[in-house]
């Protein structure tokens, strides 16, 4: 009798099974609008309108600003053509598969863990941003730049409820989320862009002619908040280069760029750079210095735009924070392969709930964003070296599996060696992930054709 | 219906949009702006989902 009635949620659930595992088969393949609704609704998102007002908290000026983005977006979009995308239409397997081949299970479970973590900070900080929308009504008291802590209690509700929703979303799947961003992405880009034209007469602009005289002397002017450390073309460039670093050069996005029929649509990265990246901080810029330097994002867009921009500010975090939590469940369940991806992606979804209770995790995004991909890049320059430089110097692919290693000591060091070398370095953390690529990158060569060498008589035939 | 819903659809975008230039140069208030947004919303994410179903489409996951 129970046999014949519905699947339970649990079995229903469970069937959510999405080729995690395995190569992703020819009839899986999603065609290239679902890369730009993708990339659109991943990168025009909650966090665009605390990073553009962030930038004029930190003082960056207008030519700067306007040319470092031109700059660190064309870089970004070239990483994701260029080094991520051949590697994912070449195997169609996700990072933590094709780590696990590389580096061997053991390894592949510290960096799991250690990418889950900063995933769901990261998605954390879109049900933050989501939050500030949502209180609104409540008349809650919104976290300032200053804040680290929780600010009150019905802060923390508001983020719970948020939360929950969310992960509810990121349990569904990719293609779920995929259509449900291809559908906001543009309303919400038009949001920006109208909620910042609706504030620039309060700047005493009222005709396009003046923008730049406004631009240099009320929103870009080159004078940090007191407190923040001063932002040069170089931070913006670099930042508008490695804010994604763990998703192009870390190779996070071979988990989504597998689904691509050509390496090309890498390509369709550019959406999401100059639209989300350029024109919406450009946008949340002017909404900042229009609301006097508040960067909460949800008062900010209201002021812009009313109910609309308030809807925006949530549905933004929700586009961004949905496939963040997709790639933590996707981390998490090659770390513990005997749970289904919905549970881990729950557990995932509580952790990164409690994290977004915290507003240090946005009024600081602009640090964490780069210490997030400076953590998890060196292994994307494993796999970088691993793909295409190793079989060209009669090196193996895939040694750890190659040779039923558990760990791969090449990586491994190279990892830590890469991450303390760039800690020490005396540059600000924005720098650090240039030169920690190509330290990553030789440390790796050079010790895999050491530990090759020593392993020799273990490789399968 | 498919063609109704996009053009209903590419409405409610103008209506996010156009708005805020009148704003902008003076001829229209804030209130009305942030009124007409609303409404474009509305008209966005009701429709804009029939307008962009594929005939035959499924979610295989």
């Amino acid at each position: 009798m129970h046999s014949l009635e519905k699947p339970s949620i649990t079995e229903r659930l469970d069937a959510l099974y999405e080729f995690d595992r395995e190569p992703v088969s020819p009839n899986k393949l999603q065609g290239i609008g679902k890369f730009i609704g993708m990339y659109s609704g991943e990168h025009v998102a909650g966090t665009e309108f605390v990073i553009g007002a962030l930038f004029v908290a930190r003082g960056v000026s207008a030519p700067d600003l306007f040319l470092g983005l031109l700059v660190g977006n064309i870089l970004a979009v070239l990483s994701w053509a260029f080094l991520c995308a051949p590697i994912a239409v070449k195997t169609r397997l996700t990072l933590y598969w094709m780590l696990r081949k590389i580096c061997g299970p053991y390894l592949t479970f510290v960096y799991n863990v250690v990418n889950a973590l900063m995933f769901c900070f990261l998605a954390g900080a879109m049900i933050s941003v989501a939050a500030t929308a949502v209180g609104l009504p409540l008349s809650m008291p919104m976290p300032e730049l200053k804040d680290m802590f929780p600010t009150s209690i019905t802060w923390i509700v508001v983020v719970f409820c948020v939360g929950f929703v969310v992960t509810s979303l990121a349990i569904l799947g990719f293609e779920k989320f995929a259509n449900f961003a291809k559908i906001c992405s543009p309303w919400m880009f038009l949001v920006f862009v109208a909620a910042a034209l609706a504030v620039l007469p309060k700047l005493g602009l009222t005709s396009f002619g003046d923008f730049w005289t406004v631009a240099t002397q009320k929103i870009w002017t080159g004078i940090p908040v007191e407190g923040q450390s001063k932002f040069t073309f170089w931070h913006v460039m670099f930042f508008a280069w490695f804010c994604n670093m763990a998703m192009h050069i870390g190779m996070a996005d071979l988990s989504i760029l597998r689904y691509a029929r050509k390496w090309t649509y890498g390509f369709t990265s550019a959406f999401g750079m100059f639209l989300g990246h350029y024109v919406a901080w450009v946008c949340s810029g002017i909404l900042c210095a229009a609301a006097d330097v508040t960067v909460a994002p949800g008062p900010i867009a209201y002021m812009g735009a009313g109910v609309a921009g308030a809807v925006c500010v949530v549905i933004a975090g929700w586009t961004t924070a949905n496939p963040t939590l997709y790639r933590a469940g996707l981390a998490l369940q090659a770390a513990t392969p005997d749970w289904k991806r919905w549970k881990v992606t729950a557990a995932a979804g509580l952790g990164t709930t409690i994290a977004a209770c915290f507003p240090a995790l946005v009024m600081r995004l602009l640090d964490f964003v780069a210490l997030y991909g400076l953590i998890l890049m060196p292994m994307g320059a494993v796999i970088f070296a691993d793909f295409w430089i190793l079989p060209r110097l009669g090196l193996r692919r895939n040694f750890a599996e190659a040779s039923r290693s558990k760990i791969s000591w090449s990586a491994a060091i190279s990892w830590l060696v890469t991450l303390v070398v760039a800690f020490l370095l005396p540059l600000e953390i924005f720098f650090k992930g240039l030169p920690g690529f190509f330290i990553a990158l030789v440390l790796y060569v050079l010790l895999s054709s050491v530990e090759q060498r020593m392993k020799q008589n273990k490789i399968l035939s | 219906m498919r063609i109704l819903a996009l053009f209903i659809a590419v409405a409610g975008l103008i209506l996010t949009v156009v708005p805020s230039f009148f704003v902008f140069i003076g001829t229209l208030t804030w209130q009305a702006h942030a009124r007409l947004m609303f409404i474009g919303m509305l008209l966005w994410f009701i429709f804009a989902p029939i307008a962009m179903k594929k005939k035959g489409s499924h979610l295989n996951i």
